[in-house]
């Protein structure tokens, strides 16, 4: 309800009666919203009749047009009975019950309000006016009254999505009846290839519900196209990804980590090597909203690891530009560019989780990008029994890191299984710094072991060797440009002693830095 | 009737024109490197073989710092502001 002296909305509606009516008009005025399948409306219906009949001006408003009809066949009313049907008026009037019945000056402030019926409330307002045309003793003294159309849960939504104070400032999109909007979006270009949730200005708002943040402000710019994206637009393409509100701030953080320089997700997005954000989440949110870090946490089946991966590429996509054939110019694409989200799984593992590593409190909920080209690749071994034994056969998987002779241009993130993870633990229990030194030391080859040859052409031009002194030529050279390159989270089942390995695109400045942001809840 | 949010950047794309070809080269060439492997013997080649043909025009070599990330603004109003034509090697 609006407060005492407020002032009361202005409207224009028209009558069943087929008349125009405009408040205020400059005159005193009764208003009363009313339904017809309220019981206490259509006990207070005569009163209002006979208000009508003493020329007291009095709007009744009504909330279904049929609903009107029949309380004017009912009741055989003269008194206006207005086609609020859109429920505009009953929103912009704040109206939970009905009867409402509001009271206003002539300037259109509101003097009184009375809600459901009251007897001794409405004598009290109306009584002297009514005279002896209602007999009183007839009636209840109380009746609570129905509630208002206006705030039925599915309707609500759609009314403050287009009140005037609404927070959604996108363009709005007619879709036309004839058309599936399903189909409608495939035909705008909005969607990754799998079908989309229509964004419609309901579920929208619904999303927005998900971050204090204000819709209106500029989560980051979006390459390739620049553009200024806000929490609204995040929301747009989160609903279209099929993310509940509570990702949503997962989500935003991921954009934000993306969008600086470091992260670069212009050349992610871009480059023929068909690279693609992966982002692990790390903290308190992670079981709040129900992410997967253990069965099949890489895969299908988790609506946020899937959802919140999708949305991030759908911004991309949208706000960006970011669209096959357009800047992204894949070669052979990676389905990683639909979605990679996963949790860490930070109870199975006695190492610091990956954003405790990276310098936020073990309180905190993080996400972190990789630009990741491909994986998870299989690291398949069943039978190393020793830490050091098992440490080094994983490095052997990562000699294919790109190329086995291509040395100090990428990084990796390892994803470490259970199983694995206990392997190592065995012997006094392995750091992670201990197994990315066994990692390097394993892959390290001399300089003149990775020249140009017949059997390949990746490596240093033999030329190039030839000209450095043989302490140079011989020197080792490590598979990773520094053991920081070497990322490692825990996740996966308790069953199978198999880790994974994402390869990386072209790691440092010349190309993509891993980049953690705190989410804001 | 449905209504769904724009979920673009709602910029109406103004489709780019070729800038006119001229009949005869005059003033300074930019050569620009995009730092991918080989663009500058690609250039080389390029430079070595417009200088016979084009004796009268200057030829101003520039190199992006990363293939993977766009010019730097500085180093896209400079190459603006010295030259009247730019050859990019793109790459491999």
């Amino acid at each position: 309800m609006l407060p005492i002296k407020s002032q009361a909305p202005a409207f224009n509606l028209e009558s069943a009666q087929g008349v125009s009516y405009s408040f205020p008009s400059g005159q005193s005025t009764l208003i009363c919203f009313v339904k017809e399948d309220c019981p206490t409306c259509k006990l207070i219906v005569p009163i209002l009749e006979q208000l009508h009949q003493k020329q007291i001006l009095l709007l009744a408003v009504g909330q279904t047009q049929e609903g009107n009809d029949k309380l004017i066949n009912e009741f055989d009313l003269s008194v206006p009975v207005l086609d609020d049907s859109n429920l505009k008026v009953s929103f912009a009037y704040d109206i939970d019950t009905v009867p409402t019945l509001i009271k206003t000056s002539p300037d259109g402030s509101i003097e009184a309000q009375l809600i459901g019926f009251v007897k001794e409330e409405w004598q009290a307002l109306l009584g002297t006016q009514l005279g002896d045309s209602i007999d009183w003793t007839t009636l209840p003294d109380w009746r609570p009254g129905c509630g208002s159309l206006s705030v039925d849960p599915l309707i609500a939504e759609r009314l403050q999505a287009e009140a005037e104070n609404s927070p959604l400032r996108a363009r709005k999109i007619e879709v036309a009846p004839a058309d599936d909007e399903f189909e409608f979006m495939f035909d705008q270009g909005f969607s990754d290839g799998l079908p989309l949730v229509p964004p419609t200005p309901e579920r929208v708002l619904r999303m927005l519900a998900g971050t204090r943040r204000d819709p209106q402000e500029v989560v980051a710019i979006l390459p390739p196209n620049l553009a200024e994206t806000t929490v609204e637009k995040v929301a747009i393409n989160a609903v279209m990804a099929g993310c509940k509100p509570e990702y949503l701030p997962v989500v935003i953080a991921a954009l934000e980590a993306a969008c600086t320089d470091e992260f670069n997700a212009h050349g992610v997005m871009s480059t023929t090597m068909g690279a693609s954000p992966v982002m692990v989440v790390n903290g308190p949110i992670c079981e709040r909203i129900g992410m997967n870090s253990t069965l099949g946490a890489l895969g299908q089946g988790n609506r946020a690891n899937a959802t919140i991966g999708r949305a991030v590429r759908l911004a991309l996509r949208n706000m960006g530009g970011a669209k096959p054939g357009g800047t992204e110019r894949s070669t052979l694409g990676n389905p990683m560019k639909f979605t990679m989200c996963f949790a860490e799984s930070e109870a199975r593992s006695p190492w610091e989780p990956l954003h405790v590593e990276r310098g936020f409190a073990a309180t905190d909920s993080v996400v972190t990008l990789f630009g990741m080209t491909s994986g998870p690749v299989l690291i398949v071994d069943q039978t190393s029994v020793a830490s050091e034994q098992l440490a080094s056969s994983m490095a052997m998987c990562l000699q294919g890191v790109h190329h086995p002779k291509s040395y100090m241009g990428s990084d990796t993130l390892l994803v470490v299984c259970p199983e694995h993870l206990d392997t190592l633990q065995r012997d006094g229990g392995m750091s992670k710094g201990q197994l990315r030194r066994i990692i390097q030391d394993s892959l390290a080859q001399p300089l003149d072991q990775l020249v140009q040859d017949k059997q390949s052409g990746v490596g240093i031009a033999a030329e190039t060797l030839a000209k450095m002194d043989a302490t140079r030529q011989t020197k080792l050279v490590t598979k990773f440009p520094s053991d920081e390159d070497i990322h490692i989270v825990v996740a996966g089942s308790d069953a199978g002693k198999f880790s994974g390995a994402f390869h990386g695109w072209a790691t440092g400045s010349i190309g993509t830095i891993s980049v953690s942001r705190k989410i804001e809840e | 009737m449905s209504t769904i949010l724009d979920p673009t950047d709602e910029r109406v794309p103004v489709a780019r024109q070729p800038t006119p070809r001229p009949t005869t080269i005059t003033g300074n060439v930019a050569l620009l490197d995009i730092s991918k492997p080989r663009g500058n013997i690609l250039l080389d080649q390029f430079e070595a073989r417009l200088k016979e043909r084009l004796p009268d025009v200057n030829f101003n070599r520039y190199a992006k710092p990363t293939f993977t990330k766009p010019a730097p603004d500085d180093l896209r109003q400079e190459i603006r502001a010295r030259n009247d034509y730019v050859i990019e090697a793109l790459a491999d």
